[in-house]
């Protein structure tokens, strides 16, 4: 078991382009991180980078404090487990996970045990005999973290693991994954674009964007504390609003001035925060489930504004209302028996301690 | 808050690391595996090319070198430009009839309900499956002069007998037909692979949109198979062009000549006349026709290649 | 007016339709039917008088009283000939010799340079592709003559080795191609893992690549085995003594002195002849298409 470091690590491609351009990244022993971001962020080609399978343009990659740049991939002690599986289709269950062991020349009888142990632990013992073929999508993720839980490696990587299972046997294979990493404790870099997996999967996840780092930090953090306009919108779902605004000041007051004439207090304590920016254009971010129908008026941050939905879409524990402010598309979460419907004005409420203010230059979170 | 540190590229000098120690070893180790292919393509594909080229510009002793003499003998002569003659016939309309026979078979073959088709199917690829070379004696053999089961059976409805490898119009007929019954089976089972490959939803909707039968041949198999028609016609051409084995066993050239095609009469000039470089002359004039051929057909594999990917 | 007709008009013709659409069916199926029957019996003709002819005695063949395509008095005296004495035996026994070699030295060739064309790229790769593809496109008959100075010159002149030595160039090209196409369509994945397990690139190749890509190697070995069977032009060319011969050209070489034709054992021999890639051909049909249709694409 090792922990992972990146420095200034850099993916460059004939003819210039760059799909990782120098990130610095330090992976804790038994940790779990979560590389996450739309497609061609540059996640799986940092994954890559530290399997070995893509060379390294720039930096240094190390793991357990060896740097593996020159390291090939057999050598690294790792192992991974890949998007569409890569079991080998002519070898059983056993044959897949022993393949590994059985280069290295381990002894026949440790072989067994340990593809004895890891089927236990994946609660796969009697399909050892099958054929891949004869496997569902989940028993064949599960051999194929299996491939990687006998070699007992320094890192697990996992690329995108549960994108070909259907939604419902992904979130079964999801807590699987993290009981998995539980029991073995294996530093493991996980890549992924759905950002519900990195949430409930990570101890800390990494937001990546165009090849370079846009935040890390525990799920929690990255929620409710967004560094960058792009992690506040990758993060969550529903996405967070982002509505262009200004900040006034008047009669000693901050307010937030939104299209559509509604005026909102900033609550006292972030004044402070934001009293520099008196007078500038901002975005005014706030997630959907900080805006509902009007009720807890008597809370404090908790403002009224009138809106009319054009579309209303029921979800069971909640209806997603969607509106527009002047132009801009907003949703909001409201209760599912409050009156919702399409064109009828139905009276919001802004839970303001939740809002973010963001740079609409820089995309930074002020 | 974040470890985050946004660093511009940086460019840190390339180094020659074991990575690329390693890309060289795996470029060695492709070389490795390719050199028998390439000696094999260079010193009996290339070389007798090459020396072929060579070869047809010497005397019949092969002790000087006389240009282009032999190539202009062949033009002075008429049996050469029979054999021209022949073998553009020979292989264009063989080729024709076996596009024709291979795409109604395939046709037919498809509608069958798919139980059935397996049976036939096979039966239909037997003689694609004999050598021609051990084939083309059977029906040497049904073409006998006073043997032949064909004129049997045509005495039988008061028809003369045919002289089939006698007459030089018969002869041409009867190579050609041998031909036909040995590739059209090919034709066939490459119609019948691509129109497997036509997904039924398009039938469906073309039905949908009002198709006639002819119609969805017209408008939906047709496009769909064009490129393998293409592939296949041009591929069939050349083997066709150069054939060898009907020839020389039903006519050997006969009568008069009159079937030799490039190869038969090479084979003849060459090995059996021992001018070897009139004979490699000979062979050497199918090269710039099968050269066209053979890049059409690239490009239609390639196009093919793209579509089914 | 449209609305009185529209209850009655719309269900006779539809009635009527779908009667005729079965009718129209079924008349197409029985045009199927007898166009297949057509052309198995022109396919069949040849096959079916060459086995007739091989069960009659000379005698018979040579009473041109009787119908050519029954025999009255079968007798397996053509085949018991040919099996226990002359030269028919060598001859078989030289093709397989040839044939398997062929095989071997194709597979092994061809599977090789195949994993390095499909997965490792180097320089000059694509080229070699293309040109592997054109070579299969050289037909033999444009090569027959200087390879017959080639082979005079290595002193191979009427040798069976000449013809080990030839026949790869009519096989390997095209096993090549194919098993481009065959082993282009094995996942990345599947080499990454096995990277990572530790595999060299050897290991890769025979325990990953060869297993998995075994459909398309077989039908590759059956295209080299019937190509080689089947060869024609350069044994008859490079050969001459009888003990060299393959079947190909043996059968009627030792069957015809001047102008007596043992046709009996001719057509026998053929038979014979034929027999192997026949059973191949009814053993494998599969991987035999698949080889046979593969050639138009890569993959």
């Amino acid at each position: 078991m090792a922990q992972v470091t990146l420095r200034k690590v850099v993916k460059a491609y004939e003819g210039g382009v760059q799909a990782v351009k120098g990130i610095d990244l330090d992976i804790a022993d038994e940790e779990f991180v979560v590389l996450v971001g739309p497609s061609g962020c540059g996640k799986s080609t940092t994954l890559r980078m530290i399997a070995g399978l893509e060379e390294i343009s720039g930096g240094e990659i190390s793991i357990g404090g060896k740097v593996v740049n020159d390291i090939p991939p057999r050598d690294r002690d790792i192992a991974m487990v890949f998007q569409n599986y890569a079991l080998y289709p002519h070898m059983t269950v056993a044959e897949n996970m022993a393949f590994g062991l059985m280069l290295r020349k381990f002894p026949k009888e440790e072989i067994r045990r340990r593809v004895d142990h890891a089927a236990r632990i994946l609660d796969i013992t009697p399909l050892l005999e099958r054929k891949p073929k004869a496997l569902s999508g989940g028993q064949r993720q599960r051999v194929a973290m299996g491939r990687a839980i006998v070699r007992d490696p320094k890192v697990f990587l996992f690329d995108e693991p549960l994108s070909n299972l259907d939604a419902k046997l992904r979130v079964q294979m999801r807590t699987e994954i993290k009981k998995v990493h539980q029991t073995v404790r294996t530093t493991t870099v996980y890549v992924t674009h759905d950002q519900v997996e990195a949430m409930t999967l990570a101890d800390r996840v990494v937001v990546m964007n165009n090849g370079v780092i846009e935040q890390v930090g525990p799920p929690q953090e990255l929620y409710h504390n967004p560094a960058t306009r792009f992690v506040a919108g990758f993060i969550g779902s529903p996405a967070m609003n982002f509505i262009n605004a200004r900040l006034e000041q008047a009669s000693g007051a901050l307010r937030i001035h939104l299209p559509g004439d509604i005026v909102l207090p900033v609550p006292a304590e972030r004044t402070s925060r934001y009293a520099a920016l008196a007078g500038r254009e901002v975005v005014f971010g706030i997630r959907p489930e900080h805006l509902t129908e009007a009720k807890n008026l008597d809370r404090p941050h908790v403002a009224p504004f009138p809106a009319v939905p054009e579309v209303t879409e029921p979800m069971g524990m909640e209806t997603l209302v969607h509106f527009k402010m002047d132009g801009a598309e907003v949703c909001g979460r409201v209760d599912p028996n409050a009156p919702a419907y399409p064109g009828q004005q139905l009276p919001m409420a802004v839970d303001l301690s939740n809002m973010h203010i963001l740079d609409p230059q820089t995309g930074r979170v002020l | 808050m974040s470890q985050a540190v946004i660093s511009p590229a940086s460019a840190v000098p390339q180094r020659q690391g074991a990575m690329r120690r390693l890309a060289r070893r795996n470029s060695t180790t492709a070389f490795l595996l390719t050199l028998p292919l390439i000696l094999l393509i260079l010193g009996l594909v290339v070389y007798p090319f090459l020396y072929a080229l060579y070869l047809s510009m010497l005397n019949k002793r092969q002790t000087r070198f006389i240009g282009i003499e032999n190539f202009t003998f062949l033009f002075s002569r008429e049996t050469f430009w029979n054999v021209v003659f022949q073998s553009v016939v020979f292989a264009v309309s063989a080729v024709l009839l076996k596009a024709l026979i291979g795409f109604v078979l395939a046709h037919v073959l498809h509608a069958l309900p798919a139980k059935g088709q397996r049976k036939w199917r096979g039966m239909l690829l037997v003689p694609w499956v004999i050598p021609p070379a051990i084939s083309t004696l059977a029906w040497w053999w049904l073409f006998d002069p006073s043997y032949s089961a064909f004129n049997w059976a045509l005495a039988g409805i008061g028809v003369d007998p045919v002289p089939w490898l006698g007459a030089t119009g018969w002869a041409r007929f009867s190579v050609i037909l041998v031909n036909v019954w040995y590739g059209a089976p090919f034709f066939m089972i490459m119609y019948l692979a691509a129109l497997k490959s036509v997904p039924d939803q398009l039938y469906e909707a073309a039905a949908i949109d009002g198709a006639s039968a002819w119609q969805k041949l017209r408008f939906v198999t047709f496009p769909m198979m064009r490129n393998i028609i293409s592939i296949t016609v041009l591929f069939s051409l050349i083997v066709t062009f150069a054939n060898f084995d009907i020839v020389r066993i039903l006519t050997n050239g006969g009568p008069q000549d009159s079937t030799h095609v490039f190869a038969t009469y090479a084979f003849q000039v060459g090995i059996q006349s021992g001018d070897i470089p009139l004979g490699a002359s000979v062979s050497l004039f199918m090269f710039p026709l099968l050269a066209v051929f053979a890049v059409l057909t690239l490009r239609g594999v390639n196009k093919r290649t793209k579509e089914m990917s | 007016m449209g609305t009185t007709a529209a209850p009655t008009t719309p269900f006779v013709p539809a009635q009527r339709r779908i009667g005729s659409i079965a009718a129209e069916r079924r008349w197409a199926m029985i045009g199927a039917y007898i166009a297949l029957a057509v052309f198995v019996i022109f396919f069949m003709t040849p096959p079916f008088h060459m086995l007739m002819t091989s069960l009659k005695s000379s005698g018979e063949i040579a009473d041109l009283s009787g119908n050519p395509w029954i025999v009255r008095n079968p007798t397996l005296q053509n085949y018991w000939e040919l099996l226990t004495q002359g030269n028919y035996m060598i001859h078989f026994r030289n093709s397989i010799i040839v044939t398997l070699s062929t095989v071997i030295i194709s597979m092994v060739v061809s599977t090789m340079a195949a994993f390095a064309l499909a997965r490792m790229k180097f320089w000059g790769s694509a080229t070699l592709a293309t040109g592997v593809f054109l070579t299969y496109l050289v037909p033999e008959t444009l090569l027959f003559i200087p390879m017959f100075q080639i082979v005079g010159s290595m002193g191979l002149y009427n040798n069976l080795l000449a013809m080990v030595l030839i026949f790869p160039t009519l096989t390997v090209p095209f096993c090549t191609w194919i098993m481009i196409g065959y082993f282009a369509s094995i996942p990345k994945e599947l080499d990454e893992a096995a990277l990572i397990d530790g595999a060299s690139h050897i290991q890769m190749l025979w325990k990953i690549f060869i297993p998995v890509a075994l459909p398309g190697i077989l039908a590759a070995m059956i295209f080299a085995f019937t190509v080689s069977w089947a060869a024609f032009i350069y044994p008859m060319a490079f050969l001459v003594s009888s003990d060299q011969m393959v079947l190909t050209v043996g059968i009627v070489s030792d069957l015809i002195r001047a102008d007596t034709f043992q046709w009996g054992k001719i057509m026998a021999g053929a038979l014979m002849a034929a027999l192997p890639p026949l059973l191949v051909y009814a053993f494998l049909m599969d991987y035999y298409i698949a080889g046979l249709t593969a050639g138009a694409t890569k993959g």
